[in-house]
This record gives structure tokens, C-alpha cells and sequence, in this order.
């Protein structure tokens, strides 16, 4: 049963891009274990407003999961310790009574603080513009029956869409690479009929954008997908590889 | 150069160098074997094929290819650790987890992989040293002959509490080495893009078998050698 804890959050915080940053622990009670995350973080700012304090700056929006605005590194996890969530759908049952839970930024090169817990992920963005596009319009909803699609292709590409772009892949990354991201973004189109044709194309510029950014080099440890929080898979990465050197042998 | 440039260039190399020594130590491996059938049979199997590759114009040309992969993969392997660290950034985070389904080894890839060069490192000063170099350049660098290879790996590992250490020194490098492959074959396999959602799964066992595979052939020698040297020194 869901009751009331006292808690410690132990918070990253960062004046700006160029500041030293450092942790605050501020103690919070009467906390509701029905309450999600990022209410306890809203109320946490209300305390701390009150106490005309500077309040934390976060992202967040859609708060149902499916913008992936909301970005903390909760207890050593990327959108915290449930699997399959983002930030917003994290409940404060999964904390203890008199834990100390630590909430620190995405830390990548790629992605630099802007001010506490909030950093700069438009990186992600210019991968997107470097081609993760269909070039033409295709026109409205096609009958279904009118391109034929085997039920498991398209099933593969809609997971492969369900990435949100949160960052949450490079920011769990030793290697702070950023290949699940773009292999979904990829994989998406590059198994509907509308985006295969350009696929090649799409899988050297977008992959050219992300070396360019100074994004790492992928050694499949996993992590990326075993944070993601909708479970995009490891095989998209097969499939960009695939695509993307095939695109060189044919050059 | 996209195989220099482009980040899955690179991992291109790093994949196919890797796959092309895994090869190589099953090559190895399955001739080391013989060391164990020629001590339980009598035969001369191991000597056989000391002579037959020695310091032939195919053994060495063999070797420099070799030598080329090893050098290409060891200087890949820094160069994108380089990198990949450089992407990550200074600030480290406060609270690290492994998450599950991620493999210790998978994270500790240039550790392992030192190991197994130092390792390596070791073992051609133990063996190819006396046995090939001695052959191509005519320089006796033990007291054994070059072509009888046999006897040199014989003393090595059964010379008394001194064949023990090496023993183990050999064992600790094979166990880094599986860590290495059980991680690197699958890792590769992927990077060629031979991957899906099926055979993602498939492609993990197969790294696992070829990994015990090829360690298993180098350890069943060190263990056998082992256990000879173990029985000599209680008797």
C-alpha cells in the first residue's frame, strides 16, 4: 500500500554552461508514494521557492511519456530505477522511507548542461535534419491494402518509431554514443516502403552527422537499450551497421 | 577514409581483425592439441607440424599477416577508446549501475584486451622465440632444437614448481581471453550488421560456443601439462 515517507533528494545542481556544478541535498516530508517523480521534484520546488531559493530547472511536458522531454539520471538509471518508463511515469513507490535519492543531469559531451538538470539536446535534432526524413510528400493514409506490408515488418518499424529521442541511450553509454537513437530513427523508415528508397542515403548522412558531433563509437555493451525507456531493441543497431556499410561497398 | 573517418568504419576494422584472429587461435589451438595426443599415444604429431610450417616461406608470410591484424586491432582499439572517452566527457556520473543484461565484459574490453597482449607477449618470448625466430635467423636461443617443439613446451610447463607458475600464468590469460571472445564475437557479428531480433539471441550463443571453443583447445594443453607436472612433483 502506497503511504506517506520523508525523504533526502540529493540534487545536481549548475547555474549555467560554464559554471562548476555541485550536489544539494534537500530534505523533503510527507511525501505521497502515489505522487510520480516529477511531482515530488514540483513540490520539492515549491519548498524551496517559499524558502526564496532559486527552484531546480528541469525539462519536462507531455508528462504521460511519450514527448521525451523529461531527462534525470535517477539513483545511477537514466528516467530512474523501473525499466520501460520515462522520468514523468516514475512513482515515488519505488523509494524508501528515509532514502536518499540521487538526481543528476544527462552527462555526454554531446548534451551539455544548460542549468541544473536541464541540458542541451539539440544534437539529437541535427541528426534528425541530416536525414531522418522521407524527402517527398507522400500524400495522405494510404488504404491499407493498397502497399501490402507483412505484418512483422511493420510491427518492427512501429517499435522502431516508439523512440522518443529523450537521450537517455548516449546519456547511459560509456562510450556516449548515440547509434540506438539513430539506428531507430533509421530502421523506422528504412523497413516501410516510403523510406527504403532513400534509405542508403539516409543511413550515411545521419550517421556522417552523429561522427560529426563528437558522439562515441558503439561497442554494443547494451546499455543503451537496457535503459531505454521503450525498449527500443539492439537489432536496430544491426540494421543501421548493415545498411550503412553496404551504402560504402556500393560507393 | 570511411574505414578510418566514420565510426562504423572503424568498428568495421575492429570486427573483421577480431573475427580473423578468433580464426587464428582455432587454427592454433587445434594444432596444440597434438602436444596431448603425442604424450597419451607416443606419436609425433606436434613435431610434424613444427617442421612442416617452421620457418617455411607460407609459415612466414602466414605470421606477418598475423602480426598485421594483431597490430591493427591493438591500435583500433585505443584509438576508439580514445574517442569514446573523449565523447563521454569529463563529468562522470555520481552514482554508477550496470544494468541488467549488460556484460562486465563488455565494458571492460581494452582491460581484457591488454591481458591478453601481455599475455601474449609472454608466450611468443616463451615459444616463438625458440621455436620460429630461432629457426629463420639461425641463432640458438635455447638449448632445445628449434624443430622440436615438443620438448619446449614439455619443459616449459613441467619444469617443476617454475612450470606451476606458468601454468597459471597461462591459466589467468585464457580466462581473460574467453571474457575477450564472449563479448568480441557476438560484438562483431553485430557490427557486420548479421544481426536481428532472432538472431541477436543466436549470435550471443554462437559467441559463447566459439569462445569456449577456441580457449577450451588452449586450456585443455596448460590443464593436461598441468596435471602431468602436479603427479611428477608428488612422486
Amino acid at each position: 500500500m502506497d503511504s506517506y515517507i520523508n525523504i533526502k533528494v540529493r540534487v545536481w545542481r549548475q547555474a549555467g554552461p560554464k559554471v562548476a556544478g555541485h550536489f544539494e541535498t534537500y530534505e523533503l516530508n510527507h511525501i505521497f508514494q502515489g505522487a510520480s517523480f516529477l511531482e515530488m521534484i514540483d513540490i520539492l520546488n515549491e519548498q524551496l521557492i517559499a524558502e526564496h531559493k532559486d527552484p531546480i530547472a528541469f525539462d519536462h511536458d507531455c508528462r504521460e511519456g511519450i514527448c521525451g522531454m523529461c531527462s534525470m539520471y535517477v539513483n545511477g538509471h537514466p528516467h530512474g530505477p523501473d525499466s520501460a518508463i520515462t522520468t514523468c511515469q516514475l512513482h515515488m513507490r519505488h523509494f524508501h522511507d528515509g532514502e536518499t535519492i540521487t538526481v543528476e543531469p544527462w552527462r555526454s559531451r554531446a548534451f551539455p548542461v544548460i542549468k541544473d538538470l536541464m541540458v542541451d539536446r539539440q544534437a539529437y535534432d541535427r541528426i534528425m535534419q541530416a536525414g531522418g526524413f522521407v524527402s517527398v510528400n507522400t500524400g495522405g493514409v494510404p488504404d491499407a491494402n493498397a502497399i501490402a506490408i507483412p505484418k512483422p515488418v511493420a510491427d518492427e518499424a512501429m517499435d522502431a518509431a516508439s523512440c522518443i529521442g529523450c537521450g537517455a541511450c548516449a546519456a547511459a553509454c560509456k562510450n556516449g554514443s548515440a547509434m540506438l537513437f539513430v539506428s531507430a530513427k533509421v530502421s523506422q523508415l528504412a523497413l516501410l516502403p516510403q523510406g527504403k528508397i532513400e534509405a542508403a542515403k539516409r543511413a550515411k548522412a545521419m550517421v556522417a552527422k552523429m561522427d560529426e558531433l563528437g558522439f562515441g563509437n558503439c561497442t554494443n555493451t547494451g546499455a543503451c537499450a537496457a535503459e531505454c525507456p521503450k525498449s527500443v531493441s539492439l537489432a536496430n543497431i544491426a540494421r543501421l551497421n548493415r545498411e550503412y556499410l553496404c551504402a560504402k561497398f556500393k560507393d | 577514409m570511411w574505414l578510418k573517418d566514420s565510426s562504423i568504419g572503424r568498428k568495421f576494422i575492429m570486427s573483421i581483425t577480431g573475427l580473423f584472429l578468433v580464426l587464428f587461435l582455432l587454427f592454433h589451438g587445434s594444432m596444440n592439441i597434438c602436444l596431448v595426443v603425442d604424450d597419451l599415444f607416443g606419436t609425433q604429431g606436434y613435431n610434424w607440424i613444427c617442421e612442416m610450417l617452421g620457418a617455411n616461406w607460407y609459415a612466414i608470410a602466414g605470421t606477418l599477416v598475423l602480426a598485421l591484424g594483431v597490430l591493427v586491432h591493438f591500435l583500433y582499439a585505443f584509438y576508439l577508446t580514445f574517442q569514446n572517452r573523449r565523447a563521454r566527457g569529463n563529468s562522470r556520473y555520481a552514482v554508477e549501475t550496470c544494468p541488467e543484461g549488460v556484460e562486465w565484459q563488455s565494458k571492460n574490453m581494452l582491460v581484457l584486451g591488454i591481458i591478453v597482449i601481455l599475455g601474449l607477449c609472454l608466450h611468443l618470448y616463451n615459444m616463438w622465440f625458440k621455436m620460429q625466430f630461432a629457426e629463420l635467423t639461425g641463432i640458438a636461443t635455447s638449448v632445445f632444437n628449434p624443430q622440436d617443439g615438443s620438448a619446449i613446451v614439455k619443459y616449459l610447463f613441467t619444469n617443476g614448481w617454475c612450470g606451476i607458475i606458468y601454468c597459471l600464468a597461462y591459466i589467468v590469460w585464457l580466462c581473460a581471453l574467453w571474457f575477450h571472445l564472449s563479448h568480441g564475437v557476438w560484438s562483431a557479428l553485430q557490427t557486420l550488421g548479421w544481426s536481428n531480433l532472432i538472431w541477436l539471441k543466436r549470435i550471443k550463443v554462437i559467441g559463447t560456443i566459439f569462445a569456449t571453443l577456441a580457449v577450451g583447445l588452449f586450456m585443455i594443453v596448460v590443464l593436461y601439462f598441468l596435471g602431468v607436472n602436479i603427479g611428477m612433483l608428488a612422486a
